[in-house]
């Protein structure tokens, strides 16, 4: 077991990029130390280890900073080599890495319009994101996890649509359905939620709630989401 | 050799994400065949190879589709991996370098974009902030001969194709990279005497001929 000191992870509770982060430790079963930020009044630490975007997640490991929470896991997968979350053929990794990207940078974005924007502008997110929920639907077929029979990158990175796709729509009041138009992928959540590692490790649901409801209404574009 | 044959690259002969897969497989010594797109009328091929952007670059290897220039990278990186590395093989450096890779994708094209787009104010807060991230760049890049060390890598690609671009960021924009970054414009001097840069990068005055295009295409002056 790696010593609890040498490992730390700045994080706020809420954010679904840092949870990604603890979802990855866990599955490997490494011993961390997380220190929570007040992203109203940030740490020097956290200022001094991520000067360029000031975002939480960074880990820490032997007071090497490493920031942006796909690249944190693939930095823990290179690390730490017991139980593997990419896989190891180039193609395959070229896949996982091209759905990361594609949920975190797309799906994100259209999440977001869904949530801050109201009338058209948010049906039209609303749709977009259909579109995008409907190929992560397509990928699923025939799959239990993205990444095959169990959870790895792809799902680490997707995950965050399994809670805070739902704590976005109840707080900003609207619904992506994918429980009635995408069967693989809402049967992916219920899968994915059930793992251990998943389930002992998500926010307060109400509490989250009520926190994204009071971000919206600050109506602010600060992300929450961190990378 | 056996795994050089059915490579293909679907690209657009001016676009830096295209021409980062072209200088890595060049890099590599990978023989391919390269396709160029019309983007007002996009092949059936690259709609189907890439359904979900419909974007170039794509790269067909052995008819299997990779998209997304920094994926593409990687994929020919760990793909051709008897041969000049991109990426180094410590989990920290490598890190870094992913870390980079992203800030450039993130920060440099939609800036410059802003550049040749706008006017006035809001031309001049872009200029700010192009400013800055290549004055972030040039302190990363510090005093080494390419943001890889010794080693022309995963940084260098991301970024070397934006320098094509500088010439038509400093006309639009009235700023001199040189001036604001001079360390940035000797690292671009040296990829230029690597064959794979120097073959693979536009005249930058044609990508200011490109820009004007564009500029007339979408109305701005």
């Amino acid at each position: 077991m790696v010593a609890s000191a040498a490992v730390r992870l700045f994080g706020m509770w809420a954010s679904p990029a840092v949870r990604r982060v603890e979802w990855a430790l866990k599955l490997k079963g490494i011993e961390y130390e997380y220190i929570e930020e007040d992203l109203s009044n940030k740490s020097s630490s956290l200022l001094e280890f991520n000067p360029i975007n000031k975002q939480v997640p960074v880990l820490v490991h032997n007071c090497n900073p490493i920031v942006e929470s796909l690249v944190i896991l693939e930095y823990i997968d290179e690390t730490w080599k017991d139980n593997p979350i990419l896989p190891v053929d180039p193609l395959e990794r070229a896949k996982a890495r091209f759905w990361a990207t594609f949920v975190d940078v797309k799906c994100r974005e259209e999440s977001r319009k869904a949530f801050f924007m109201e009338g058209e502008e948010k049906e039209k997110a609303i749709e977009n994101l259909q579109v995008q929920l409907k190929a992560l639907d397509e990928e699923l077929e025939g799959k239990k996890f993205f990444s095959g029979d169990h959870i790895g990158y792809t799902d680490l990175a997707v995950g965050w649509m399994t809670f805070w796709l739902g704590v976005a729509e109840e707080a900003a009041g609207f619904k992506a359905n994918y429980d009635v138009k995408f069967p693989n992928f809402s049967r992916w959540i219920k899968d994915f939620l059930a793992e251990p590692v998943i389930k002992d490790n998500l926010p307060p649901r109400e509490k989250t709630v009520e926190f994204f409801r009071a971000f919206k209404q600050l109506g602010s574009c600060t992300k929450v989401n961190q990378k | 050799m056996a795994s050089e044959k059915g490579v293909m690259l679907l690209d657009f002969w001016v676009s830096p994400f295209g021409q980062r897969a072209r200088i890595a497989l060049a890099e590599k010594g990978v023989e391919y065949e390269y396709k160029e797109e019309n983007l007002r009328d996009k092949s059936e091929l690259l709609l189907k190879s890439n359904p979900i952007h419909k974007k170039i670059p794509v790269l067909i290897h052995d008819g299997k589709p990779i998209c997304e220039s920094l994926i593409i990278v990687q994929y020919i990186d760990e793909t051709w991996s008897d041969k000049a590395p991109l990426l180094p093989s410590d989990p920290y450096q490598r890190a870094q370098a992913r870390f980079w890779a992203d800030f450039v994708d993130k920060k440099v094209f939609e800036c410059g974009g802003k550049l040749w787009k706008l006017k006035g104010e809001e031309q001049e807060a872009a200029k700010t902030e192009m400013i800055e991230i290549l004055q972030i760049l040039e302190a990363q890049l510090g005093d080494k001969k390419y943001f890889g060390g010794d080693i022309f890598g995963f940084v260098d690609v991301a970024f070397v194709p934006f320098t094509s671009w500088f010439y038509s960021y400093e006309t639009c924009a009235n700023f001199s990279v040189e001036e604001v970054a001079p360390k940035i414009v000797q690292w671009a001097k040296r990829c230029m005497e690597r064959e794979s840069v120097d073959k693979t990068l536009p005249d930058p005055k044609k990508v200011y001929e490109f820009v004007c295009y564009l500029k007339k295409r979408f109305g701005i002056e």
